[in-house]
């Protein structure tokens, strides 16, 4: 069992199994994608409160669940590097931190549109806004971190350590945040939390939460095969399959 | 409904279409960042090989 | 048992009798403190019912600014002068003794500043029961910047934009405790008890020194491997 995972986790075995796995996930979200598109924008009814621009929520949901997702994925890859010293656990982590940050960017941006008409401002502090925009300013310590050191094994350790920590911190930002904001503000926003959600607006969004999904993997895949590249740039494999390109 | 309707989006065009024209452009950029990362990586290792298999 | 508290001991004196060596370590911080709490009135005015209102929040804000300047202190020299791997290398668990350098830091940096914030809020007349609410909440909350900072310090010492990288670091991490502080604060403001949110700070006071010195411990392994 465990020689099997060792060399599920061996560089070039992940290399090749990367390359045959991405078209899959790529196609996989492309499907997934213009189905829940044609499902939110065309066939969901519009909403009886917020009309058609709660078709935002088809973007913005999915987003802030990969915001979270990733950055479990990221953590969770890091502290398997950090202990067992996985090189494909760091590098896994190492590519996510972007693609992590772009969906929280995503939330954020499309969270303040949907704002917009809702509120009437772009900004409020709103209390998953704010924790959303804390979980940005963790990605950014963490790839600020990472091009700090020149060595990777110490970057992707050290990134581990700061990506734990934020881990669990996550919790504890995101009581706090509702705490304070249900103190200031009240209970105004309940219009978000729609009672139940119907079924011709639930099924698009779970369509396009896979869909994110799979982007997200098939993109961190060719990352990780960069990665992978540069990190093994002096290893027999590498240069066997770089002479076999380049003839 | 017609295409002029869905496109206009019951008058909050400017918020829904520029929510998923920004999101589109992010998921595009990343992938093309990450694909023109990895032919790059390609081509320096490669271009590294040619000189210490020519010298 | 008696030897790893001797150990303890030995090391906060240490970085104790360093620090008052160089004594501008020690004031510099507070002179910053008070530096900023002045130049709260010139941006909001001297309208004394506003300050009284933000008094408390601006002392909060300050001894957090303070505080990040400072905690590089908290491992510079041992990295400048190596002795640091002596640390790493003795016999004594590291996670023991990293404790004891943030217990030190903290009886240099923390106690210091929260005396200053006392005196500052004495001078601005605060109400006693607000001194009240944030004496204790800079009691609690003190402790958790510096455990927290530590583990960000070990990360990044040494390097070269190593203090902007740090307060990018942590100032994410210290939301939570400043959150909660403020909502105690304000609460004492309004005379509403304030013991849900003084326990949810002596938790996480409680698991970031349960959790901050293992990983402040491995973050320097890592950093000197």
């Amino acid at each position: 069992m465990f020689t099997r995972f060792n060399q599920f986790a061996s560089p070039k075995h992940f290399y090749d199994l990367s390359a045959r796995l991405t078209p899959w996930f790529t196609w996989a979200s492309i499907l997934l994608l213009l189905a829940g598109l044609y499902g939110g924008l065309v066939l969901a009814p519009a909403d009886y409160q917020q009309g058609d621009s709660f078709r935002i929520i088809y973007i913005h949901v999915p987003s802030a669940w990969m915001s979270l997702f990733v950055y479990v994925v990221m953590a969770m890859a890091g502290g398997i590097g950090l202990i067992w010293h996985v090189k494909i656990a760091d590098i896994i982590a190492r590519s996510s931190a972007s693609l992590g940050a772009s969906f929280t960017f995503l939330a954020l941006a499309t969270g303040s549109l949907w704002g917009k008409p809702m509120w009437g401002t772009w900004w409020v502090w709103d209390a998953r806004l704010t924790s959303e925009l804390i979980l940005l300013f963790l990605y950014l310590g963490y790839i600020a971190l990472q091009s700090a050191f020149d060595d990777r094994r110490v970057a992707a350790r050290a990134g581990a350590v700061l990506a734990l920590v934020g881990l669990v911190n996550i919790p504890i930002i995101h009581y706090s945040v509702e705490w304070w904001s249900t103190l200031h503000q009240g209970p105004t926003i309940t219009k978000f939390d729609a009672p139940s959600i119907h079924m011709s607006m639930l099924i698009p969004l779970l369509l396009m939460a896979l869909a994110f999904k799979s982007y997200f993997i098939s993109v961190l895949l060719i990352r990780a095969r960069s990665e992978i590249l540069e990190y093994e740039c002096n290893s027999t494999w590498v240069e066997e399959l770089i002479s076999n390109r380049s003839f | 409904m017609s295409i002029q309707e869905f496109f206009h989006m019951g008058g909050y065009a400017f918020y829904v279409w520029s929510s998923y024209g920004l999101c589109a452009v992010v998921m595009i950029l990343n992938v093309l960042q990450s694909v023109s990362r990895q032919k790059k990586t390609l081509n320096t290792l490669i271009k590294r090989q040619r000189r210490t298999l020519g010298q | 048992m008696y030897a790893y508290w001797k150990a303890f001991v030995v090391i906060v004196s240490r970085d104790a009798m360093l620090a008052f060596r160089r004594q501008a370590e020690l004031v510099n911080p507070l002179i910053f403190f008070i530096m900023v709490v002045t130049l709260f009135p010139f941006a909001f005015g001297s309208d004394s019912e506003l300050l009284q209102r933000i008094t408390a929040g601006m002392i909060w804000i300050t001894a957090l600014l303070a505080s990040t300047l400072s905690l590089d202190s908290i491992f510079r020299s041992d990295f400048d002068d190596g002795s640091i791997e002596q640390i790493v290398l003795s016999r004594y668990s590291l996670i023991l003794l990293v404790a004891a350098k943030i217990t030190a830091h903290w009886l240099l940096t923390g106690l210091p500043l929260i005396m200053v914030a006392m005196l500052i809020g004495f001078i601005l007349s605060l109400p006693g029961q607000t001194m009240q609410a944030l004496l204790a909440t800079l009691l609690l909350g003190t402790p958790v910047l510096s455990l927290i900072g530590a583990i960000a310090v070990a990360l990044t010492v040494g390097l070269r934009s190593g203090g902007m990288l740090l307060s990018l670091l942590i100032l994410p991490l210290y939301m939570p405790v400043l959150i909660f502080s403020m909502l105690a604060v304000e609460n004492a403001m309004s005379e509403l008890p304030i013991t849900a949110e003084l326990y949810f700070l002596a938790g996480i006071l409680v698991l970031s020194a349960t959790l901050a010195p293992v990983a402040t411990a491995s973050s320097l392994r890592i950093r000197l491997s």
